[in-house]
């Protein structure tokens, strides 16, 4: 999988890549030459006491070394590079696929863990890379080259060599399929201990008030532990990997002595080549303890590659249309069909069968209780989901047809949960148009009501992350002036008047009766002084329409309208 | 109105902090001195024994050298013999190379020998091999235990940092340091420990028995050493800034994520995926231009000591050639020598290699202790009152506070609730009433003023019986992951099922979670329940229920909850009410007109007064609100 994974995401790299094996090639044989050149200075040099062979020899051996230098870093840097390159790459798709995602994805794996791969679990498969990029290459080359001049200076004695060489390598093959669930287990408890810190944090206040640290600590403890265990059991793998390839290569040592031995002294073997035999041996345990040091980190690296795979192979279930249609013949013109949506799986719809009809200048007011689907209902229009059944139209053309830049371009939207990115005022402002000037945003903030508390501050002040540093009310008429300042044909308004006092939103709403004249406005909301002056209102009760009519009508023929207009006071609430 | 200014004060960069980070980093591992003088001991046995083996292994060396070269001699010649017969052939090279060893002409290599001192050899590396075994084992208990209590520590941190902390760093930041710079920290340790120790024991070892065989030799591998470790000083000192940028690039990338991911609604209806996707990969060329050039730089160390330490090998395979020839040493000396010196070298290879982890772990070890030393909340007194039982009677007075020092947010508030009262708290969107809350709960420290709890000062109890005594139910209905029935008895522990039920019946929850297959053992988690905001509430309400406090804090407490749910539960409201301070922070009427008394307040100040009849009647800014 990993392999697969990384053979699929290297193939930019393939030109470096190869540049790398053959530095590291390079650089390996010129490691490998240093003992060799060393075994002709004993027996051609010494063995003969030719003092100027050695000299020469020597000098030789320098250039060596020199060469070596160079392409070790070389190889370096471009694995570096490489690596580094491989996770901005990763990291960029995987946003951009999120980006992609429908609500409902990204729903069904979580922000958190969303995070988690796009940042943590590339950076694994980064690391992965790099230390096989400059590690496990050279070290694979170096056991290959290894064993190729042991041949060539004594084939007997060499094969045992071999034979202990791939003793070691099954060996350790097997020791690292046994740790590999352990490596899983290890990052199922890391996810687990972010979750808990991350609920920790968001809960601070709930959890503080409640005086429930200690329970939370608990719990945190408890996952602290299971991870201590884990770790405690790989470690004490790791710790024994090198130990048995230590002393494999110190058994090998003491053969190669004891069979060479017997080589020399039938003649058939050479005194040097019996040092370079002991050289090339350190050489070769070195880079198998070495390539068994990225190995053991491969796991931890599969299980992150599978993780990232899964977002960047996940669908999003709101397809692009395949030829989309850009030009529409109406105007501010939303409709609803018999709109079904509900959850795969799930025993009921959230939508049945919505017939719905907006136009421009009227104001549609949709009012339920708490978990009717009102707001389901303006995700279907914004294509946050598509529905299960029946169709949107807009100007006519049924939504999943329509270019998707065209739809946000007709379509305004003002979430429940005015959401703000950090940046400042006017950065928000400008989310939805990029080149507003700053009369158009004032002139936004004014029809928001806005305008009043943004002006000492100026459209440059700060806005943090979330939009934590302004109130809920000033975050909500915000977010509505941010819609405003794109002026779409058809306003979604998803309850945003919730969080201003009575005041405040008639002031807002008188401001969007005259601005809005001839927009189309769809409007979530739970208060009936809200609705009075709608066009009309659709009452919504389990996801069905029960009633619908102008505020006149409803209060006398329907039920469910009434129920909810009693339960409020005449002139609603104050703040 | 407020609006909080800019949270980022201007964080002096300190320089310099180096030692005390790594001391910091060998403070953890502190209480383990024990098993670390253990470790001490087993790693000088293991290295020890290892160390001989080139010793032994040239001794065997010398045995076939000497076998090879005796056969080559007449039998019965002595050893003089045969060195005046070659030095008179003009072989003086060969007579000084065979009179480095004791030659038996005529005899071939000696095998009992070499037979006896290579079972010596492999039985001294056997127990080496074991002591090293014992040496890795106690190392991972140890770290991982530190890294175990690390973790721990952290978290009890996050228990006593203010809120403030949590309201000046993103969440994916806070996150990042305990997660990704724990981990790299705890590789670092785990490296540090067995790698520094076996280097420093065998350096110092090899260098001994180095000195012993020839001081010539080693004399030259003591002038490469010194030059490969200067120079891996200063290619490490160049890394560490870019190893510190990094982490803080990966910290800010984080955040950023964070931020995009949880407003991805927003961004797919304004669709600016496209830019969100731009922005993003600017970020993250950011981040891959510092990991880059901090792999790179650290990365050179390698190589570059590497040479050294190559130039170190020819040296000594030229020089040990030629005094061999010469004489002076014998070849099995050399190959030992050689042995020796990739022994004394590798450790220093090893360290320089990991120098460029090491600076990595410290820039992480950095943030992690910035994280610790974070100012805590004030610590609780000394010797804490006790009020018990709580009557409530709540007073605050002359309360003065701010979020930031240039904007005062409370001025000189009083305010006073008789047990049993229901006070509400009106005004416009950032008057301060959810502060009052903030304050009464001890979220925050006032800047001036008291609140009393009964008569006590809530600075003079503990924050934990003071919030024993509240309970709160605020606009932000945070659950978290567990049953339904775990939510709802968090603030009571022990709880029993049918008090669990009983709860959620008087708050409509009963109603909604019957229809859920798994009905109260649903499992609910952070972000994405299934269940709407009202529906979230209700629970949140609920466990106010059944935790049964002395006082009441309501803010917002029913703004999700549509008004005909509202009404259902309104009779078990007051109900939950009844006896109890309560402090209701709302926008509905139908909340408030009852209230005994109603605070109205504007820009952090009491601006009115009163009871709902009284303030319709002084015609005064509450009016004004109410008949918009």
């Amino acid at each position: 999988m990993l392999v697969r994974f990384l053979n699929h995401h290297l193939r930019p790299y393939r030109g470096p890549l190869v540049l790398l094996v053959v530095l590291q090639l390079v650089q390996t044989a010129a490691t490998l030459l240093l003992p060799t050149l060393n075994a002709q200075i004993i027996d051609n040099g010494v063995l003969l006491g030719d003092a100027g062979y050695i000299w020469g020899t020597g000098l030789t051996m320098l250039g060596v070394a020199a060469v070596q230098i160079l392409t070790a870093s070389g190889a370096m840097l471009l694995s570096s590079r490489m690596s580094a390159g491989l996770g901005r790459d990763l990291r960029d798709k995987v946003f951009r696929k999120v980006m992609s995602l429908s609500a409902r994805e990204v729903d069904q794996i979580g922000a958190p863990s969303l995070i988690t791969r796009t940042v943590n679990d590339v950076q694994q498969v980064q690391s992965i890379v790099l230390t096989t990029a400059d590690v496990a290459v050279s070290a694979s080359i170096m056991c290959v080259g290894g064993v190729a001049l042991a041949l060539v200076q004594d084939v007997p004695v060499s094969t045992i060599l071999i034979a202990l060489v791939v003793v070691v390598i099954v060996g350790l093959t097997l020791m690292l399929k046994r740790l590999s669930p352990f490596y899983e287990a290890m990052q199922n408890h890391l996810d687990r201990i972010n979750h808990l810190l991350r609920e920790q944090i968001t809960g601070v206040r709930v959890i503080r008030a409640f005086v429930r640290d200690p329970h939370e600590r608990g719990r945190f403890d408890a996952t602290n532990r299971d991870l201590y265990g884990t770790t405690l059991r790989v470690g004490r793998i790791m710790a024994t990997l090198p130990v048995m390839v230590m002393t494999v290569m110190n058994v090998l040592t003491v053969a190669i002595i004891w069979f060479s031995g017997h080589r020399i002294d039938d003649g058939g073997m050479q005194l040097g080549a019996l040092l370079a035999l002991l050289s090339y041996v350190t050489l070769i345990i070195v880079a198998i303890i070495m390539a068994m040091l990225v190995f053991t980190e491969a796991p931890r690296a599969a299980v992150s590659a599978v993780r990232v795979n899964e977002v960047l192979q996940a669908e999003s279930s709101v397809a692009e249309p395949r030829r989309p249609i850009t030009e529409m013949a109406t105007r501010g013109h939303l409709e609803l069909r018999g709109a079904t949506f509900g959850y795969p799986g799930a025993e009921k719809p959230v939508l049945r069968d919505i017939d719905l009809v907006a136009r421009p200048g009227e104001t549609v007011a949709i009012l339920g209780s708490t978990g009717s689907g009102k707001s389901t209902l303006l995700s279907l229009a914004l294509r946050l989901y598509d529905v299960t059944g029946g169709e949107v139209r807009i100007n006519g053309v049924d939504i999943r047809d329509l270019d998707p830049l065209a739809l946000h371009r007709v379509v305004g939207y003002v979430p429940q949960k005015a959401h703000l990115f950090s940046g400042t005022i006017a950065s928000n402002l400008r989310y939805g148009k990029e080149d507003a000037d700053d009369e158009e945003l004032w002139r936004a903030l004014e029809i928001a009501q806005a305008a009043e508390f943004v002006r000492p501050l100026g459209l440059d002040a700060p806005i943090t992350q979330g939009g934590s540093n302004v109130s809920g009310g000033q975050r909500q008429r915000l977010a509505i002036a941010r819609t405003l300042v794109r002026r779409p044909e058809i306003y979604l308004l998803d309850d945003c008047f919730s969080a201003l006092d009575l005041r405040t939103e008639a002031r807002l709403r008188a401001a969007l009766d005259r601005e809005l004249a001839d927009a189309t406005i769809l409007l979530v909301t739970q208060r009936i002084s809200t609705v009075e002056a709608a066009s009309r209102v659709i009452v919504l009760e389990d996801g069905q329409v029960v009633g619908s009519g102008t505020h006149a009508e409803l209060i006398g023929t329907n039920q469910t309208y009434r129920e909810i207009a009693l339960s409020q006071p005449a002139g609603g609430s104050v703040r | 109105m407020t609006l909080v200014a800019d949270p980022e004060v201007p964080v002096e960069v300190e320089e310099r902090r180096e030692p005390s980070t790594t001391k910091r980093l060998l403070g953890l591992l502190l209480p383990y001195r024990g098993k670390l003088v253990v470790i001490g001991l087993l790693a000088v046995v293991s290295i020890g024994l290892n160390l001989l083996g080139p010793i032994l292994l040239g001794r065997a060396t010398d045995l076939i050298f000497t076998g090879l070269v005796s056969r080559t001699l007449p039998a019965g010649a002595s050893e003089e013999q045969v060195l005046a017969q070659l030095r008179e052939q003009g072989k003086d090279t060969l007579a000084n190379v065979i009179s480095t060893v004791d030659v038996v002409p005529g005899q071939g290599v000696d095998f009992g020998a070499l037979g006896q001192l290579l079972v010596l050899i492999l039985g001294l590396y056997l127990v080496g091999s074991l002591c090293m075994l014992a040496q890795g084992w106690v190392v991972t208990n140890i770290v991982q235990h530190a890294v175990y209590k690390l973790r721990e520590e952290i978290d009890a941190k996050l228990t006593r940092l203010p809120l403030s902390y949590f309201d000046r760093n993103p969440r994916g930041e806070v996150l990042s340091r305990v997660s990704n710079d724990v981990d790299n920290l705890q590789r670092t340790v785990q490296l540090s420990i067995g790698q520094m120790l076996t280097s420093v024991v065998s350096v110092v070892g090899v260098l001994a028995i180095m000195l012993a065989i020839s001081v010539e030799l080693a004399v030259l591998v003591l002038i490469c050493v010194p030059i490969a470790l200067v120079l891996a000083a200063w290619i490490s000192k160049r890394a560490m800034p870019k190893f510190a940028e990094q982490w803080q690039s990966t910290g800010a990338l984080n955040a950023h994520v964070e931020e995009m991911y949880s407003g991805h609604a927003v961004i797919t209806a304004f669709g600016r995926q496209e830019q969100a996707a731009r922005e993003f990969s600017e970020r993250n060329e950011t981040m891959y231009r510092s990991s880059f050039s901090a792999q790179a730089i650290s990365g050179l160390i390698g190589p570059a000591t590497r040479f050294i330490t190559d130039l170190n090998y020819v040296l000594v395979a030229v020089v040990g050639a030629l005094r061999v020839a010469g004489g002076s040493v014998s070849i099995g000396d050399v190959q030992a020598f050689i042995q020796y010196s990739g022994m004394f070298s590798r450790p220093i290879i090893d360290v320089a290699n990991f120098s460029g982890q090491l600076q990595s772990g410290l820039a992480s070890a950095r943030r992690v202790f910035e994280l610790l030393d974070e100012q805590e909340q004030s610590p609780a007194p000394a010797r804490p009152a006790t009020v018990s039982p709580v009557r409530g009677h709540v007073e605050f007075s002359h309360v003065s506070f701010r979020y930031t020092p240039e904007k005062p947010l409370i001025d000189d508030l009083s305010l006073t609730a008789a047990p049993g009262r229901l006070v509400a708290i009106v005004g416009p969107t950032g008057a301060g009433k959810t502060t009052l809350g903030n304050l009464l709960l001890r979220f925050y420290d006032l800047d001036g003023g008291r609140i009393l709890l009964d008569g006590t000062d809530i600075t003079h109890l503990t924050r934990e019986d003071l919030r024993s005594a509240i309970g709160l139910v605020s606009q932000d209905t945070w659950l978290f992951e567990g049953t339904i029935a775990e939510n709802i008895a968090y603030g009571r522990p022990g709880a029993t099922r049918d008090e669990v039920v009983e709860a959620a019946r008087a708050m409509c929850v009963d109603r909604f979670v019957r229809s859920l297959p798994d009905g109260y053992d649903t499992v609910l988690d952070e972000e994405h329940g299934g269940l709407s905001a009202g529906e979230r509430q209700l629970i949140t309400l609920a466990r106010a229920f059944l935790a049964q406090p002395a006082i009441l804090l309501l803010d917002e407490a029913t703004s999700s909850i549509d008004t005909r749910t509202e009404v259902l539960i309104q009779q078990a409201m007051a109900s939950l009410r009844a006896g109890r301070t309560s402090f209701v922070i709302a926008h509905r009427l139908s909340t408030i007109r009852n209230a005994d008394l109603i605070v109205v307040m504007d820009q952090g100040a009491v601006m009115e007064r009163g009871t709902h009849a009284e303030l319709m009647a002084a015609n005064g800014f509450y009016a004004r609100l109410y008949s918009a």
